[in-house]
């Protein structure tokens, strides 16, 4: 099918005036539409793929154009293709209708919208801060408007934010976080229980909020890679290889074929320690630690192994605009031929440790259902999708470099503890394979690591499907090769909500094994 | 490994000597991205088993005899940060540990970060590093505690 075809496939879903539409690469469809009519087209998008909304955000252009734009981003997985739809948002106006009435996918990107820029999502029933906490910001300041000086108003005091409350005989809150009993990240957690099932949860995240996308504005791409390693410590790789992605597209670089084969290495590679890392917590929150132990001594040996190859335990400094900084050579791939096997062989005998027993599977099984229609309607992405019958993943859709390596996709339908479990094993066995067919396919592909890199003026969205789901980074380079403006999408970003649902019902004590059967990310939600 | 093993056994008597076989530790992340996180307990896998040498990461600033303290201190962070150690028993000390903490790192400059533990709270040690590796920390609590 030509780009023309598809344009017009798409176009003809709806009736109304379309200002402009271009195949901006072979994988972005950009649709522009006025104010009135952008949730229209917004609305039979998401229900004709279907798609969730991706990404939606805002750009700050009042100083060139008098306006901002905003963006809502879709995914045609089977066209295999990003659709975004855009609108000109008047700069003194300073508002839009709020979309996600009809797609509860939009509603947390608007909260996002209307703090980080001041425009107000109409409409929005639920306006509080995601991240910029009341109590510690001025709600007029807005950080990611150009115009943003951190100036606070001299007469803030701090303000208080408002838990949604259950009311009723018998009804109590248990307050949880920001600091937790375990080395984790910051969040807090309200349950609201009758009993012992938890009647609503209410996650209040932003606590590991280091203002990310301001702090890229004005960076030079280097500088850039470095910040998008410590955006989410376990996905540094995933990371910034979804931020270089964005920047060879938009410049046209061509990245040779050994640095696809090493950079999809590496990403499986994160892939197999993370999940490693989600199985054994499950463990160790049902009290289970032989297996618990055992896992944690997996996940050692195979950050060893990273360190043995990048000189990183958590794959830092291998990606480059362009390719890869790190090449494998000969007595790697040996050490490589000679520890995967090891590993591999422990997590069967882990497999088989946790499936074996009765009183674990009694655990995990019907614990924390996360539904299908609620995974769909909340935008779920990643492992929890796949676990609830979502069989979506980017390595499919836009293969890339997979399109010449061999695997399938792990799908569960019940969307319980025990389903997300079985993706990850099944995934991790999958990555130990694609690892195996990457040190094949290097044998033979020239040397060349970094293709040659000549930056240009644009904007393009680059993504990797990372260990707990897609990682989503839309750039803008201006005309000096520096960031304009950059979006983030964590897969935690939709997953928390997942999360807030799965647990319905369920009791409080197996809150921390629904948590870490989701395994998400705060500083990757927080940015 | 060797010099490990010699490196944990001095750690073990120091430990001994001054904190009477329990030297516990209490963590708190101020908006890290969870490498450091990562590393923290990955001392005490079997592979390092820091526990050996009488430290302990505890789940109360009650029972605690230091914090460790990761991330640049995010606005939203800071009372959290306060509490806790304010919750401590003496005597206490503060830990910090990663590039973050020291200065903020690589968010230095963010109108979102404190930028650096020190400014906040009396630091006794600090341990460098992006993560620093266990290894890295277990050497640095033996040359402090030494």
């Amino acid at each position: 099918m030509s780009i023309s075809e598809y344009i017009k496939i798409i176009l003809d879903l709806t009736d109304v005036d379309i200002i402009e539409s271009s195949m901006l690469y072979d994988d972005e469809l950009h649709i522009k539409v006025d104010g009135g009519n952008f949730a229209k087209v917004c609305n039979l998008l998401h229900e004709s793929l279907p798609s969730p909304v991706m990404m939606l955000f805002a750009e700050d252009m009042v100083s060139i154009s008098g306006k901002f734009v905003l963006y809502c981003a879709f995914l045609d997985a089977e066209k295999r293709s990003w659709i975004f739809v855009r609108q000109d948002i008047a700069g003194d106006k300073g508002t839009f209708g709020s979309i996600s009435k009809d797609m509860y996918s939009a509603s947390l990107f608007e909260r996002e919208i209307k703090e980080m820029f001041g425009i107000e999502p109409a409409g929005n029933p639920d306006l509080r801060s995601l991240r910029l906490h009341e109590e510690v910001w001025p709600k007029e300041s807005h950080p990611l408007r150009k115009d943003f000086a951190v100036k606070r108003p001299s007469s803030f005091k701090g303000a208080k934010y408002e838990f949604r409350r259950v009311e009723g005989e018998g009804i109590f809150e248990v307050p949880v976080g920001p600091v937790h009993a375990g080395i984790i990240g910051p969040g807090h957690f309200r349950f609201s229980a009758a009993g012992e099932p938890i009647i609503n949860l209410e996650t209040r995240l932003g606590w590991t909020h280091r203002g990310i996308e301001k702090l890229l504005e004005g960076k030079d791409l280097a500088s850039s890679v470095k910040i998008f390693e410590c955006i989410s410590g376990d996905t540094a790789f995933g990371y910034s290889l979804a931020f270089c992605h964005s920047i060879e597209k938009i410049c046209a670089i061509i990245v040779p074929e050994r640095a696809k084969l090493i950079r999809a290495l590496f990403l499986e590679l994160e892939r197999i320690y993370n999940h490693v890392n989600d199985i054994g917590g499950i463990a160790l929150d049902v009290g289970f630690t032989f297996p618990a132990q055992f896992a944690s001594l997996i996940k050692e040996k195979a950050l060893q192994l990273n360190e043995a190859l990048s000189a990183s335990r958590y794959l830092k400094g291998i990606n480059t605009i362009g390719g890869v900084a790190r090449d494998i050579d000969a007595s790697q791939v040996l050490l490589l031929r000679e520890r995967l096997p090891v590993i591999k062989k422990d997590i069967m005998t882990l497999e088989k440790l946790l499936f074996s027993n009765v009183s674990f599977m009694d655990r995990v099984d019907a614990t924390g259902i996360l539904r299908t229609r609620t995974a769909r309607d909340l935008g779920v992405t990643g492992v929890a999708a796949r676990a609830s019958g979502i069989g979506h993943d980017l390595r499919k859709i836009f293969p890339g470099i997979y399109k010449t390596l061999n695997f399938n996709v792990q799908k569960e339908h019940p969307g319980d503890v025990a389903a997300r479990l079985k993706v990850r094993f099944g995934e991790v066995k999958v990555s130990m394979d694609l690892v195996q067919e990457c040190l094949e396919k290097l044998a033979n592909s020239p040397d060349q690591l970094i293709g040659p890199v000549d930056t240009k003026e644009g904007f393009g969205l680059g993504y990797a499907e990372c260990w707990r789901g897609p990682v989503l980074v839309w750039t803008r380079l201006d005309g000096k090769g520096r960031i304009a403006r950059c979006k983030i999408v964590d897969p935690s970003f939709h997953n928390w909500e997942g999360l807030s649902f799965a647990v319905l019902g369920n009791i409080i004590p197996d809150f921390p094994l629904c948590n870490k059967s989701f395994d998400l990310s705060y500083s990757g939600n927080d940015l | 490994m060797k010099t490990e093993i010699v490196m944990g056994e001095e750690l073990k008597k120091a430990i001994h000597a001054k904190f009477g076989r329990s030297f516990h530790i209490r963590e708190v992340d101020t908006g890290s991205c969870g490498a450091c996180e990562s590393e923290i307990i990955a001392c005490s896998n079997p592979f390092y088993d820091i526990q050996r040498f009488g430290i302990d990461f505890v789940a109360s600033p009650r029972h605690a005899d230091a914090l460790l303290v990761t991330g640049p201190v995010s606005k939203n962070m800071l009372t959290a940060l306060k509490k806790t150690y304010e919750a401590m028993p003496g005597p206490k000390f503060v830990i910090t540990l990663g590039d973050c903490a020291l200065d903020g790192g690589i968010f230095k400059g963010s109108y979102y970060t404190e930028g650096g533990v020190k400014d906040i709270l009396p630091v006794a040690l600090h341990i460098p590093g992006c993560p620093p590796d266990p290894t890295t920390i277990i050497k640095s609590l033996l040359t402090f505690l030494k």
